[in-house]
């Protein structure tokens, strides 16, 4: 899969590979011992927030969850 | 005016699953309409929730006949955030999906909440919800069908996507229907046991 800047695909995809990794085989056990994702997440957000800012993508300032706050609880 | 729709149904795979697939559902033969995916926040909570927001770049296929009523310089592209909380001592995730642009179009805000069967072992309950809205609503007609046509039928790619996903975590290979050669690309459909029948919440997407 692409990301949103062309440069930052190849980050992106080490970085995914990283994380589904420790996602399935230590975040969903409970293991709480460090993320091994850190150092590759950074890289590629470096990039990828640039892009983001380049192409005026409105993302900036939106609330996390944002538009649910209004929602009743299902 | 706002459209509200919900159901519910149950994937035939464990929890643990369906969330480890949720981060590797593209691509996906059902959505080549998907131009980009990125993770643009993640956090580990203190309390080990992880959340995690998700941008997507979409085509935005209109029809030729509806293209008139917008103007010229309208992004072919449509943003979507996907917020999402995966809750692993609860064993619950949470997703609240919307656009970003063309929401004078039509706003689609969709929340989903996966969480473990109560009545069946192995299976994963999913509960969604939309709220649609346009302000061209009332004023348009077929621009009013034609995007709840388009939020059903993404709606249902998605689920395929998902399923796609899961086939390919579990190492089964793609369970497929007939008609579908392993090399080349999808022709027939997915085996949709995989999903059980939907049953609603009161309000389908009939409306």
């Amino acid at each position: 899969m692409n990301s949103v800047g062309e440069a930052c695909t190849e980050l992106k995809r080490e970085y995914d590979q990283c994380f589904n990794r420790w996602f399935a085989e230590h975040f969903l056990k409970g293991d709480r011992s460090g993320d091994p994702c850190t150092e590759t997440f950074r890289k590629y957000q470096r990039c990828v927030q640039k892009a983001i800012k380049e192409k005026d993508i409105p993302i900036d300032g939106v609330e996390f969850m944002g538009p649910n706050k209004d929602k009743p609880e299902s | 005016m706002v459209k509200y729709f919900c159901s519910t149904s149950d994937i035939k795979s464990t929890w643990d699953h369906v969330v480890s697939a949720f981060w590797q559902r593209y691509p996906n033969p059902f959505s080549t309409h998907v131009l980009t995916e990125d993770v643009v926040y993640r956090e580990v909570t203190t309390d080990h929730r992880l959340l995690s927001r998700r941008l997507l770049m979409k085509t935005n296929r209109l029809p030729r006949w509806a293209e008139r009523f917008f103007p010229a310089g309208m992004s072919r592209y449509v943003y979507i955030l996907e917020d999402s909380i995966v809750d692993p001592v609860n064993r619950s995730l949470t997703t609240y999906t919307w656009n970003l642009n063309h929401t004078t179009l039509m706003s689609v805000e969709e929340r989903c909440v996966f969480l473990d069967s109560a009545e069946q072992p192995a299976t994963t309950q999913l509960r969604r919800e939309a709220w649609i809205s346009s302000s061209i609503f009332g004023f348009s007609k077929p621009i009013q069908e034609f995007g709840l046509a388009r939020f059903k039928s993404n709606q249902v790619k998605a689920m395929k996507g998902l399923e796609y996903a899961l086939s390919n975590l579990q190492g089964l290979g793609i369970r497929l229907s007939v008609g579908v050669s392993m090399s080349g690309g999808w022709r027939g459909g997915i085996n949709l046991t995989l999903l059980a029948s939907a049953h609603g919440c009161h309000m389908s997407l009939q409306q």
